[in-house]
């Protein structure tokens, strides 16, 4: 029930409605309740219909990137 | 697809394992973990993590499936709205089959005549009603923190567009009261917990604080069996240190202090009141009801149901199952006359349900 998915904006409407693409899945999406600005290109966590969150793509490639590291040098 | 592969990558996913056993091997004794959320138990189950886990390392699903924690109570509400009333009733899909008491569930009553609608967003039933002016619509309300502020945020647009024609069945639940009521629970020796993702990105880090205090681990992981064996080798690492707090390993779904405008939205509709769960009783203020700022939109206000006589399956272990003192194939009706075709409760009928997973995935042994 509380599954999320990650998607990119691929539009933006007047209604803030956004079309969002995951693979070539493509959904309509509401925008009312994600709290950061978001725009076309963004990758935004949807549940039921709406954004929820907006995803710091640096910040998760950082993160996957030690987590790699770690696992690499068998230090985790 | 990105930020879901690459959280698959087999070779990531083995070397946490190892770390994994190595931790385990340096507490050297029994754990137990807790996933709470029900997308975490079907992940578990659908990546078949549990099998690869040290063997000292035990893992029990929680009370974090929705429409498994309905209450037989407000299920047969629920039914009764669909027979009594010349209304169209709008749910998300995992409720349709759930059985009521004496087993009808909402799919026999659409059979047999009712109006049942399936939705995937509450704005679909806020669409519905928009094109249909003249019909009633009732949203089944269910579900934890993440949905509520979606379910509020339809009202208000309901409000915004002067829809009248709409209201919602909240039997809504938020998580931290029901971690009370696990960390309490005497029958249970959780060691740690792995916290909701989706939960969490609305509600923050804040509302676990409770689990370090009861010296348990606390960490909030998401979805990908990536996610999952590290968010359980940083409890190990809580665990092995003595050193307790809430962690999030999830960074990319959950900022520490959540979704601001969506808890907003979420509070000016919903106000707390006491909830009946499945399996765990009434917990003191973990449901969520209408202000009466909307109470137009309060199906309980606009269709009065009465109290009806309700009762759960005989011989269903969902209660225990879901308060983790149980697993399915403790159940004696497990596989044999409970299946995903003739499911007993809910926990067999929702995709999330403990039941369901352990069914889909687990060997007949
Ligand atoms: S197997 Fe069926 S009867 Fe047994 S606890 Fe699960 S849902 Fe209830």
């Amino acid at each position: 029930m509380c599954i999320g998915f990650p998607g990119r904006i691929v539009s933006i409407d007047e209604d803030n409605m956004a079309v969002i693409a995951i693979s070539d899945v493509r959904r309509d999406i509401c925008l009312d309740i994600v709290d950061e600005e978001v725009k076309v290109g963004d990758y935004v966590i949807c549940h039921a219909g709406y954004a929820i969150h907006r995803i710091d793509a640096d910040l998760a490639k950082d993160k996957l990137e030690f987590l790699q590291e770690l696992v690499d040098n068998e230090i985790y | 697809m990105k930020y879901i592969d690459e959280y698959r990558d087999p070779l990531l996913a083995r070397g946490l394992l190892s770390t994994l056993e190595s931790l385990a091997k340096r507490i050297g004794r029994l754990v137990t973990i807790m996933e709470i959320c029900g997308s975490h138990t079907f992940a578990i189950a659908r990546f078949g993590l549990r099998d690869c886990l040290p063997s000292s390392l035990r893992l029990i699903s929680g009370p974090g499936c929705p429409v498994c924690v309905t209450s037989a109570a407000d299920i047969d509400g629920m039914l009764y709205l669909a027979k009594q009333y010349e209304a169209t009733i709008a749910t998300f899909g995992d409720m349709l089959r759930v059985p009521g008491t004496g087993g009808v569930s909402l799919q026999q009553l659409r059979a047999g005549g009712a109006q049942v609608e399936t939705i995937s967003s509450a704005m679909e039933a806020m669409k519905m009603a928009e094109a249909n002016p003249d019909q009633q619509f009732i949203l089944l309300g269910i579900g934890f923190e993440t949905t509520a502020p979606t379910v509020a945020a339809t009202v208000m647009a309901c409000r915004r567009k002067g829809i009248a024609n709409l209201s919602v069945f909240s039997v809504h639940k938020t998580i931290p009261q029901a971690i009370r009521a696990l960390i309490d629970d005497r029958a249970l020796n959780i060691d740690g917990f792995l916290c909701p993702g989706h939960v969490s990105t609305i509600t923050g880090a804040g509302i676990y604080e409770l689990i370090p205090r009861a010296h348990r681990a606390a960490v909030i992981t998401g979805f990908e069996p990536v996610d999952i064996l590290e968010g359980l080798g940083m409890i190990l690492e809580q665990l092995a240190e003595a050193r307790f707090e809430v962690a999030v390993q999830y960074g990319r779904g959950v900022r520490p202090q959540g979704n601001h405008r969506a808890r907003a939205v979420m509070n000016d509709v919903f106000a707390e009141v006491d909830a009946q769960w499945r399996g765990l009783g009434v917990i003191p203020g973990s449901g969520l009801a209408f202000r009466d700022a909307f109470a137009e939109f309060d199906t309980r206000r606009r269709f009065p149901i009465p109290v009806l006589p309700a009762a759960e399956a005989k011989g269903c272990e969902c209660g225990s199952i879901l308060r983790g003192v149980k697993s399915p194939d403790k159940c004696p009706l497990f596989r044999k006359v409970c299946h995903p075709a003739n499911p007993l409760g809910p926990c067999m009928v929702s995709a999330e349900g403990t039941c369901a997973a352990y069914y889909k995935y687990y060997g007949k042994n």
